[in-house]
């Protein structure tokens, strides 16, 4: 079997869960077997403040560590990251490899700059519009879950981890005590569960959303050929804490 | 935690620390016998797994921002009663500061801090060595000269170097679990007796996750016997006399310089000396990928995680290319090293930061008993990381230049 490797740059602001998604991605590749790491990037722990995170996906070992100059994949979690300039890189795209993809949380594209347009052209950039908020306002019933459409979508190009680790992964956040938060995330995590009254009606939103857009991912055709999409069984649910 | 105090912070009457309920194994199986299950976790959360079996007795902690989670941590180690005593101190000097005094009373000392941090406490902890306190310091390498940065460079190990601190550099999460318990160990030699520093590239490593094997965690290492040691602890029975009889050591007459001197002298040896456990706990102070390659790279840290992927990339290509990653700082692998590249044509040295510590430490080692060309370089500091594509391109240039 041929070793996949993804180097991933997430971008986004200051409360959309970047952060969170790298881990529940990347936690949810070696629940499945893979091999990945992650490195956050942050200046002040504030909301609308410039949020990166870097995220290595294998199907074999990984040795390298810190921030990805080079991804082969960029998302970019709230269009914002490239109308106001709210980013760490810039422009968004700098560093992409050649053919590598860039996902953008937008219902409809966004208008570059001639020089722009051209400068991804000439990588052969591959454009992927992602309507993750949308998708989350729909499904889960609020914008908080939009990192978890991010989640879902990513999972479905690279064809891993699969959804049920994605889901455990998941569980591992909300419930387990894999991840260590700030205290700014930790009061947001109480701000989401007082939303939801419960974390098990949180979790059963978080996976749903999850299921919705990797399959809007699919249906699309921008899914890896290895991707799947097995609805999460009962049983996964449960064992997730979903009543 | 007494069971008094634990009652004042709220447990129950019959609450039994979670240390009291370990076992204690000696350090050899800790390290090398006790089975061991892989976690996936943030470097932050290795440093707390590795301070959980550490039997430390104290920990005091000047917890500010780039710290990192470690400290906080390590609270939770003391409300769990992994630990026995915690406070927070009212900035570094005072945490440095106090933390000699406590190793002084013969107990398991920690404490941890970063870049800028550990620059506010320098004056004291330079003063350790001298003093011959065991303990052991995690430092998570951060940006410490304008403009700031909360990521990591290390040009603050720079500045420990020649302080008779014993440096350790991890690399990765796996490290930072398993150095710190070595720390303690040789830290407390009676032939040793000095304070250690466990240093690692901070954020890429601290706030980052990895794989890391660990030991079960109702094990724990044997205590600090205070009476080995190469000075006595402190006399707390009887503490003004004590402190009266033996004054400090200062240049207050002509002997007294030359006893400043040999005391220096003793510490650098102590150094020294700890190569031996050093090389038993953390089976070598070096690790050697291709022996035996024309092209080597000579790396700590996380600059030897780049390092290591730019080897297997070149592997990729056919091309064999050597890594030997520095596990010691102090005392410094000299020999290993010699061995390691005395059949190299070209060796890179890629670090962290703007000094090149390393490329110096390695050149004082090398000069005269190795004929490669050695690169400074490259180097990346102010928090940004070094892309394997950097490594690489200095490789393919070093090969053209000379070939």
């Amino acid at each position: 079997m041929s070793v996949k490797r993804y180097n991933v740059r997430m971008a986004g602001i200051g409360g959309q869960g970047v952060v969170t998604a790298s881990h529940i991605i990347s936690n949810g590749v070696v629940i499945s077997g893979g091999h990945s790491s992650l490195v956050p990037f942050f200046g002040s722990e504030k909301r609308n403040a410039p949020v990166e995170s870097y995220v290595r996906i294998s199907s074999d070992v990984i040795y390298e560590i810190g921030e990805i100059i080079f991804p082969n994949v960029i998302m970019i979690f709230h269009p914002s990251v490239i109308t106001l300039g709210k980013s760490y890189t810039m422009p968004f795209y700098t560093g992409l490899k050649k053919d590598g993809i860039i996902i953008i949380n937008s219902r409809t594209p966004i208008p570059f700059s001639k020089d722009e347009q051209k400068e991804m052209d000439d990588m052969e950039a591959k454009l992927y519009y992602l309507p993750a908020t949308e998708i989350a306002n729909d499904v889960a019933k609020t914008e908080l879950a939009t990192n978890m459409a991010m989640c879902g979508a990513i999972a479905a190009v690279f064809g891993m981890p699969d959804l049920g680790s994605l889901a455990a992964s998941v569980k591992d956040r909300f419930i387990g005590k894999g991840i260590v938060v700030s205290g700014g995330t930790a009061a947001l995590d109480s701000a989401i569960e007082k939303k939801f009254a419960k974390k098990q009606k949180l979790l059963e939103a978080n996976m749903k959303t999850l299921e919705a857009s990797y399959k809007y991912m699919m249906d699309k055709g921008w899914a890896h050929p290895d991707a799947k999409f097995v609805a999460l069984t009962k049983e996964q649910h449960a064992a997730a804490g979903v009543a | 935690m007494s069971n008094m105090n634990a009652q004042a912070e709220g447990k129950p009457a019959d609450w039994v620390p979670a240390g009291d309920k370990q076992k204690i194994v000696s350090a050899e199986e800790m390290f090398f016998k006790l089975p061991r299950e892989t976690h996936f976790i943030t470097g932050s959360e290795a440093a707390r797994e590795s301070i959980r079996r550490a039997n430390v007795d104290i920990a005091i902690s000047y917890p500010i921002t780039p710290q990192s989670e470690t400290m906080q941590q390590a609270g939770y180690l003391y409300d769990e009663g992994y630990i026995k005593e915690y406070y927070r101190g009212e900035e570094e000097i005072g945490v440095m500061s106090a933390i000699s005094g406590a190793s002084r009373a013969g107990v398991r000392c920690l404490t941890a801090t970063a870049g800028p941090g550990l620059m506010r406490g320098m004056e004291a902890i330079s003063s350790w060595p001298g003093a011959r306190v065991p303990l052991v310091l995690m430092d998570m390498c951060r940006v410490i000269n304008t403009p700031l940065a909360i990521q990591p460079d290390n040009i603050e190990m720079s500045f420990l170097i020649n302080t008779g601190i014993l440096l350790l550099h991890a690399e990765n999460q796996q490290d930072f679990y398993d150095y710190p318990l070595a720390a303690f160990m040789v830290s407390e030699e009676v032939d040793v007796t000095l304070p250690a520093v466990v240093s690692v590239d901070g954020f890429f490593v601290t706030h980052a996750r990895g794989q890391v094997s660990m030991t079960p965690e109702e094990y724990k290492l044997p205590p600090r016997d205070g009476w080995r040691a190469a000075i006595p602890a402190m006399d707390n029975e009887n503490p003004p006399a004590r402190l009266s009889r033996d004054a400090p050591i200062q240049k207050s007459n002509f002997i007294s310089y030359h006893m400043h001197s040999s005391w220096q002298q003793e510490v650098f040896a102590a150094v020294e000396r700890s190569a031996k456990y050093f090389r038993k706990y953390l089976n070598g102070l070096v690790e050697v990928v291709n022996p035996g390659a024309e092209d080597f790279i000579i790396a700590s840290g996380a600059a030897a995680s780049q390092a290591r992927e730019a080897v297997r990339q070149e592997g990729e290509k056919g091309r064999k290319v050597g890594l030997v990653k520095i596990k010691s700082i102090r005392p410094f692998p000299h020999a290993e090293l010699v061995e390691a590249v005395k059949d190299a044509k070209r060796i890179l040295i890629p670090e962290f930061n703007q000094a090149g510590w390393m490329h110096k430490e390695v050149c004082a080692t090398l000069y005269g008993r190795c004929k490669a060309i050695i690169s400074a370089g490259p180097r990346v500091y102010g928090g940004m990381t070094m892309p394997t594509e950097m490594i690489l391109e200095w490789l393919e240039k070093t090969r053209k230049d000379n070939p």
